[in-house]
């Protein structure tokens, strides 16, 4: 190559270098802190919600009370799941929507970047009254003493098992909700069936990898400190916890073969696990209660909430929330949603809504679980009635049972990584890569290494 | 266009002033029209490129500003565990996935190039069809058909008295089911290389059978010699294709509907890359690795070069 080319290439390369230096995000714009939030004032404007879509008469009912209460407003919805790298771009160019709907255990990343602001002066300022909501799930949303969200739905899991199965093996719906890990170990031995080899009856899915945190619970330990910055996932506890769940499958044949005879069922659809009598029991998110009622309501299936091994009832709450974005249009408008949306009242319609629907098809209406206490218990004095069936009484009052006695997991600036290193040590374990104490081990450096430098970016932002 | 004689080429100094307007005028036209795709390569792959250069200096979350911290990215990538994992399963992926590709395609053309008439159309058209599949599909597929319990695959495997492997959970049997996999997508090397069969000249073979070569021979000493050229070609961008695989093994072992169980043996380099950038919003460190990637591809790209130098052969080409 001559020299003159090279001499260029090189210019080019310099001048593009220095230019993208001057480069500059347009991250933590503050269109919205400066925002006046006030129930009496008007507002106006568009409004885009990124990640909400109504899909069914709960979203629908919802939507036309918030279009309601924002008459002024054009609301224009982003449907589909929140797509992080979309909605990251948008604030990163300074125009992101005015409001996105997203997973609470998303919320700490995003707000330690700035990509969402505070609530604090919109729950003030509207009234939101922050004190219906469950404590679990706003732990989800406070990072630091703040909130960042504030919830929606809320999934708790109970232990769903096939009654059919049980009563010809001889066990009881007591020896799988987990208070005794002994008997329920034995009852998983039981129940479980293969043929010429081939599993042919899971005895009990302990769904590992992704409820790790309530197994651990269940042993009396947390996978995280409480303020979020300190990961305890070597803890003896939680490697019992992790020890004991993942015994469960190698009884079975090791998790290879659960899973593949899991995953080769038609979950949704009427060839279900229970309908198919393929599975004796496993613990479960609420939601799924619905979906046997409708594909297989004929099955014969029993409901228990999943306890402790202290004896009470445990479940670990996860679901979605409202985050005003940095740089949003129209904050104003968006709080206002936000309340509308969440508030007893809403709820209310929603509930009422979904029974009717419920009852124009014959079908039991199981309840609505929300991150609002409030709403939950109103919702349940009034639209859920009893079942003819006992076992669906039994799902509703095992649901409710759940979601009054909830935890989770604290919002933290690295919450991706954190939850990425203990799903990943649980599947080390699960794929036979690793022994649970050492494999936990790693996850430990992994995820305090992540949170050490999330919270000290954080700590030097303040 | 102007023809030159063989051996001489004209400097400007030779041309004519008329002929250099023209020429000019030539090139100004040219510019103009190939000007929309020089200003899209600007704008979406040379500035990106030289960004993704800068942001691998530098700390950044996406959303706030870069903040520059020179080599940091590069030294925390050889400390990183998880990068000589991800780099490890891709190279074994591609030394794998790449000549089983081509050898699978080369005797699924030897078989094509022996069909005539209608039929050669209607093959050709079935082989290449599992190409449009889109790659998350792909994905999805993999884990209905490589199934442990009830797949295809075992089922098959089945018949014959073999007990088939947990493909999707055993870490021994995940890469193969991947390599396995990506036969899916073989139509169009199959196409390329049947195209390169059929330009074969038939005086070849038939000087060969006079001089009594057996079919092993014709292959071995006339057909593949004559298609190295496409041989070769193939080899570069599947391997550069190898290197950057992500979306079906994304989809099968990490992405939505498989989101909380993955397995180490399916992490490959630029799903480690995507998980940095938008999953735990390091993006000065996704542009390290990025980076690192170009540099290995370009290494051994120039490998394959050097290599392909010696044993590819150019008809026309006066050194072949």
């Amino acid at each position: 190559m001559s020299r003159r080319p090279s001499a260029a290439i090189l210019s080019v390369a310099a001048s593009a270098l220095l230019l993208t230096a001057c480069a500059t995000g347009t991250g933590g714009s503050d269109t919205a802190s400066e925002a006046e939030f006030d129930p009496e004032a008007e507002v106006a404007g568009a409004l885009s919600v990124m990640g909400f879509g109504t899909n069914d008469e709960i979203a629908e009912t919802r939507l036309d009370l918030a279009k309601e209460a924002l008459p002024e407003v054009d609301i224009s919805l982003v449907e589909g799941d929140l797509d992080i790298q979309q909605f990251l771009s948008a604030v990163a160019t300074g125009e992101p929507p005015e409001l996105i709907y997203a997973n609470r255990d998303q919320l700490g990343t995003f707000a330690s970047r700035g990509a969402i602001i505070p609530l604090d002066r919109c729950i003030e300022g509207e009234g939101i009254s922050i004190g219906d909501f469950r404590e679990p799930a706003i732990a989800q949303v406070t990072l630091e003493d703040q909130v960042y969200g504030i919830p929606e739905f809320n999934q708790v899991q109970v232990v769903m098992a096939n009654a059919g199965l049980l009563e010809d093996a001889g066990v009881g719906l007591e020896e799988l909700d987990g208070s005794n890990w002994d008997s329920l170990a034995a009852a998983s031995a039981k129940l479980a069936k293969d043929d010429g080899g081939k599993l042919s009856v899971i005895g009990y899915d302990s769904k590992l990898p992704e409820f790790l945190p309530l197994w651990a619970k269940a042993n009396g330990a947390d996978l995280i400190s409480a303020n979020g910055r300190t990961a305890q996932l070597d803890d003896p506890k939680v490697v019992e916890a992790l020890e004991f769940a993942v015994g469960i499958y190698e009884e079975q044949g090791g998790f290879s073969a659960v899973k593949s005879f899991r995953d080769s069922a038609d979950f949704f659809g009427a060839g279900n696990q229970f309908a198919s009598n393929s599975l004796g029991a496993m613990p479960m998110e609420q939601w799924y209660i619905n979906i046997l009622n409708d594909v297989s309501p004929d099955a014969s299936l029993a409901f228990t909430p999943f306890k402790a091994k202290d004896g009470t009832p445990l479940s670990f709450a996860s679901g979605s929330a409202w985050a005003i974005p940095s740089g949003s249009a129209n904050p104003e408008a968006a709080c206002r949603f936000i309340k509308t949306m969440t508030q007893t009242d809403t709820w209310m319609a929603a509930a009422k809504a979904r029974a009717d629907v419920r009852a124009e098809e014959g079908k039991p209406f199981t309840g609505l679980f929300t991150g609002n206490a409030t709403a939950d218990e109103q919702i349940r004095s009034e639209f859920v009635k009893p079942v003819d069936e006992a076992k669906w009484d039994d799902a509703i009052n095992a649901s409710y049972e759940a979601n009054e006695n909830s935890f989770s997991l604290p919002a933290n600036p690295a919450d991706a990584e954190f939850k990425t290193a203990w799903l990943d040590a649980v599947n080390r374990v699960l794929n036979g890569q690793a022994e649970p104490a050492e494999s936990l081990q790693q996850a430990q450096q992994e995820a305090q290494q992540a949170l050490d430098a999330a919270w000290e970016q954080w700590d030097q932002r303040e | 266009m102007s023809v030159l004689p063989l051996g001489r080429s004209r400097t400007d100094q030779e041309l004519r002033p008329q002929q250099r307007r023209n020429r000019r005028r030539n090139l100004r036209a040219a510019l103009l029209f190939i000007s929309p795709w020089i200003l899209g390569f600007l704008v979406f792959t040379l500035w990106p490129v030289l960004y993704s250069g800068y942001l691998s200096l530098t700390d950044y979350d996406v959303i706030n500003d870069p903040n520059f911290i020179g080599l940091e990215n590069y030294g925390q990538m050889l400390e990183d565990p998880k990068i000589r994992l991800a780099l490890w399963n891709t190279f074994i992926y591609t030394v794998f996935s790449v000549p089983v590709h081509i050898i699978v395609s080369l005797l699924l053309a030897m078989l094509l190039n022996r069909v005539t008439g209608r039929a050669s159309g209607f093959f050709r058209t079935v082989f290449y069809l599992p190409k449009m599949t889109p790659p998350v599909a792909i994905g999805i597929l993999l884990l209905l058909l490589f199934n442990g319990q009830n797949g295809l695959v075992n089922g098959v495997l089945g018949w014959f008295g073999i007990p088939g492997p947990s493909w999707t959970t055993d870490p021994a049997w995940i890469q193969p089911g991947l390599i396995i996999m990506s036969l899916w997508t073989l139509g169009a090397s199959t196409i390329i290389l049947l195209a390169a069969l059929q330009n074969v000249p038939q005086e070849l073979y038939d000087s060969a059978r006079v001089d009594g070569a057996n079919s092993w021979q014709t292959t071995w000493r006339i057909t593949l010699p004559m298609i190295s050229g496409s041989l070769f070609f193939l080899t570069i961008v599947n391997t550069i294709a190898a290197f950057q695989t992500f979306t079906e093994a994304y989809t099968a072992y990490f992405g939505s509907g498989n989101s909380t169980y993955s397995n180490d043996a399916a992490l490959f380099y630029a799903i480690y890359l995507f998980q940095q950038a938008f999953e735990f919003l390091h993006m000065g460190y996704a542009s390290a690795m990025a980076w690192l990637l170009f540099v290995i591809v370009l290494v051994v790209t120039i490998i394959q070069m050097v290599v392909g130098r010696r044993m590819v052969y150019y008809e026309g080409d006066g050194n072949g």
